[in-house]
């Protein structure tokens, strides 16, 4: 049997070794190399790149990512939770109502970004709306700007935050509410004290699995928020395409990955990989 | 009569994880298992009786000992090396298969040529004929139970091991295919090895019984045996209910209970009634001694006057009935 | 809390979800240019269909998407069985990592790492580069649903094989395999879709032989918005519309039949 499982496992060893592990380890080294002079790298080794990010300039991209993300996740709590319940309380169109959630996450991510630039641009749906029904005269301006990337990532996450809520809240043992009810509990009582609390597992993967995509976003403040809204992630991959260079871009990514693992470890509990 | 199956000294020991966390499970055991007799494992759940199980079948090696199947050492072995065939608890029926590709599965992976007529056989043996080309989720309780049973048996197994074979069917059907499961094993003349934490279900099917405890093998005997003279405290505990006066053991069945002293050579002792429950065939009297512990005497219905709680009576028994246990109370 | 109340709020986030697109794909049958209904026209798909870049990247789409889903479902499947059997923590620990790795630090790394052997091998970023990508970072999607799918599957029988005469590998493929092969069935439809709609990781390292449908998109919705744009959408969204459709009904089917 080892020899079978050791068949088994090497593809996928070596998979995620060589087009995983080595590529960071790869990114890790360059951090701490000097900008070459014709983009690349070159020696020596330095920490200068992560000087860099204390920076004011940088440092405020990295306080905007967060405040963005977080709000993000805020909203899509706000909106999730009631909506899981709903679909928890639900009886018999259960599995539709499930479906409708999901449906959203199999379709293209990118093509629900450009759905909202198509609501929200100078010219289109919302603003000639409301200028034909004498609302305003001037378009607003509801593209490209923080507003418009929070409205995207709430649009594309909302899903990852209504499901794994539901899925508590379907295990949740209904005698519960009842006895809650029973022993003199209102509704909203029974909600807040009792449902809100065994839902908190369901909640916390539904954030982890909102804030920590929403930190790295690169596509939607780039399609949404245009040249205004620079984040972390547009900053990495500027560094990689125009700006070149390599060893500033290998260093933000380092310190976003090490937020991401900080803010991991922070929010998981033993136990909560049976939700996520 | 020849064994079987033999294990010698056999001990699973778990490596611990953390300084605290191994443990043993089997501890030293050996046991002799006749040809064609139906022996069963009986114990507490936890007592080692399942990882005996499984090192039988070959899913986990034991760390010490030597498992000898028709004389040949198997502790070694693959599962699909020994031919030794299992009725799972849960059944494990695939549930991807039909009635029919179950029972051909093994025998197909031993390359047998002609698989039609002992496919058939069995099947008309357990009664499923006609239920060829169901799947396991369109069968009750009882038909997947003997599904697995013709599972097992078409391939002539040495021994069959039968893992808490009843325990997945509802009270009412158990006593049933409790006396189906024995006549068939007579009728095949397999040899049975049935693991069962369930002292009537080991007491009427059994040729034989082990009672196992915290790894170990308390006593071996026959259900009369090991009833009537239990090797152990442990025994004598786990196999129907026992009153206990100090070191003293005696079954409540053969005590008695009466206002007057009796005469005799009776063990007698003063009593206070405590309650009495009617049981329909019988009525059970609970008492108190004057030392505090309490003596049970149950009584066959007709045999009873109504007795109160707080009557002052005699409890007494014969002092062949008494069992005795030096040993200290656990 | 009131369920009427909770049944309107329902309704307005079901509206939330599914109107934005909806308008999109209304607007991709309008005649006009301009988001002002002008009358219903199919200028928008011909514009579409006679894109000859756009066919190009679909057919580079496809291609990649079914040659990862291949890979990475294969590879996937085995090493969440080997994982199932016995846990490897360093192997599920990299695949959780890698599956929490910002997108954006996934492509950089690979781009940087493709560079540096190209370096040595004289090679270029191209087709390979991205089905490599693909293969690598679908391959923990493919793990985590088959892995889900071992988690409801009864180990026993699988000993039960065992004990019936079956070698490790025919337990595996007769008895393991055909039982959660609606989740590897999934867990490719996942990885497909995956696939096929990654934009950021693959931009990174694409070369100029290898622009995908979402590379060519991206492009077009950066310079604003282009009802042909509209017309792609909704023939996408149909596509993997019916894909999943017709799996989930073969999962059903496959289901009935036992």
């Amino acid at each position: 049997m080892r020899r079978l499982r050791l068949l088994f496992l090497a593809p996928s060893v070596a998979v995620t070794a060589g087009l995983f592990l080595v590529p960071l380890a790869i990114i890790f080294i360059y951090s701490l190399l000097t900008r070459g002079a014709y983009g690349g790298v070159q020696l020596p080794l330095t920490l200068e790149s992560y000087q860099r990010f204390f920076d004011p300039l940088y440092g405020l991209i990295l306080l905007r990512t967060f405040w963005i993300a977080f709000l993000s996740t805020a909203i899509c709590v706000g909106l999730g939770f009631p909506l899981a319940l709903f679909i928890a309380r639900s009886e018999s169109r259960r599995g539709l109502y499930l479906a409708l959630v999901i449906l959203p996450f199999w379709t293209s991510f990118l093509i629900r970004t450009y759905a909202w630039m198509f609501l929200l641009r100078d010219t289109g749906l919302i603003n000639s709306a409301l200028q034909a029904a004498g609302v305003i005269k001037q378009p607003l301006p509801l593209l490209y700007n923080d507003s418009a990337v929070i409205l995207g990532l709430v649009y594309g996450y909302l899903p990852f935050m209504v499901l794994p809520i539901y899925a508590t809240l379907e295990r949740l043992d209904k005698s519960l509410l009842e006895a809650s009810a029973d022993l003199g509990a209102r509704p909203w009582d029974t909600l807040w004290r009792i449902t809100i609390p065994l839902a908190a597992p369901g909640l916390r993967a539904g954030c982890i699995l909102v804030f920590i995509p929403a930190l790295g976003t690169y596509l939607t403040s780039d399609l949404l928020g245009g040249s205004k809204t620079i984040l972390i992630g547009n900053l990495i991959q500027n560094q990689f395409a125009a700006s070149r260079d390599w060893p500033f871009g290998a260093a933000s990514s380092f310190i976003l990955m090490a937020v991401v693992m900080a803010l991991l470890l922070a929010l998981l509990r033993k136990g909560d990989d049976a939700v996520l | 009569m020849t064994n079987i199956l033999e294990l010698r000294g056999v001990s699973k020991r778990y490596t611990a994880q953390t300084p605290t966390s191994g443990h043993t499970a089997v501890d030293n055991i050996s046991l002799d298992i006749r040809k064609g007799e139906l022996f069963s494992l009986l114990g507490p759940s936890g007592c080692g009786k399942t990882t005996t199980l499984r090192l039988i079948a070959g899913f986990e090696e034991p760390t010490a000992g030597e498992i000898l199947l028709a004389g040949k050492r198997i502790d070694s072995l693959k599962p699909y090396e020994r031919n030794v065939t299992t009725v799972f608890q849960s059944y494990a029926l695939f549930p991807h298969l039909t009635v029919q590709a179950n029972i051909e599965f093994g025998l197909r992976r031993h390359g047998i040529a002609d698989i039609a007529k002992p496919v058939r056989d069995v099947m008309d043996l357990v009664q499923l004929t006609g239920k060829e080309s169901r799947f396991p989720s369109q069968l009750s309780g009882g038909e997947r139970q003997r599904v697995a049973l013709a599972r097992s048996l078409v391939l002539s197994p040495d021994v069959l091991l039968l893992d808490e074979p009843l325990s997945a069917l509802d009270p009412l059907l158990r006593k049933q295919v409790r006396a189906e499961l024995k006549a068939l094993q007579r009728r095949v003349g397999v040899t049975f090895l049935l693991i069962t934490h369930d002292q009537e279900e080991a007491l009427s099917l059994s040729d034989r019984i082990a009672v196992m405890h915290a790894g170990r093998i308390e006593q071996i005997g026959t259900p009369e045996e090991i009833y009537l003279q239990p090797a152990t405290r442990f025994v004598a505990s786990f196999l129907g209910a026992m009153n206990w006066i100090g070191p003293v053991g005696v079954r409540p069945e053969v005590t008695n209970i009466a206002r007057e002293r009796p005469n005799g050579s009776s063990v007698v002792h003063a009593a206070t009634v405590d309650t009495t429950t009617f049981l329909g065939n019988c009525v059970q009297v609970r008492t108190k001694l004057a030392s505090g512990e309490s003596v049970i005497a149950e009584l066959p219905r007709h045999e009873v006057r109504p007795f109160d709680p707080g009557d002052q009576v005699h409890i007494s028994w014969q002092p062949k009935d008494e069992l005795n246990f030096p040993e200290p109370r656990e | 809390m009131n369920s009427r109340l909770l049944g309107i709020y329902a309704v307005a986030a079901y509206a939330f979800l599914h109107v934005p697109l909806l308008i999109l794909a209304v607007f991709s049958f309008n005649s006009s240019k301009f988001t002002v209904w002008e009358g219903f026209s199919l200028n928008w798909y011909r514009a579409a269909f006679s894109n000859a870049q756009l066919i190009e990247a679909s057919m580079n789409s496809l291609l990649i998407a079914v040659l990862a889903t291949a890979f990475s479902t294969v590879i996937g499947t085995l090493c969440a069985y080997g994982l199932w059997k016995r846990k490897a923590p360093v192997l599920s620990g990299a695949l959780y990592l890698s599956l929490v790795t910002p997108e954006i630090v996934t492509g950089v790394s690979l781009l940087a790492f493709f560079q540096w052997i190209f370096r040595y091998l004289h090679v270029q970023l191209g087709m390979h580069t991205v089905v490599l990508a693909h293969i690598a970072f679908c391959i923990a999607y493919v793990v985590i649903v088959v892995m889900a799918r071992l988690k409801t599957f009864d180990p026993a029988l699988e000993e039960a094989a065992l004990d019936l005469g079956a070698t490790e590998w025919q337990a595996f493929r007769q008895v393991t395999l055909p039982n959660i092969l609606p989740g590897v069935a999934a867990a490719a439809l996942l990885a497909f879709t995956v696939s096929i709609d990654d934009y950021v990781i693959t931009s990174m390292v694409a070369g100029v032989d290898s622009e995908t449908l979402p590379m060519v998109i991206y492009a077009i919705a950066r310079r604003g918005v282009n009802p042909m744009l509209n017309a792609i959408s909704t023939l996408i969204v149909c596509a993997l519309g019916i894909v999943v459709m017709l799996s989930e009904r073969l999962q059903r089917k496959s289901e009935a039949a036992q």
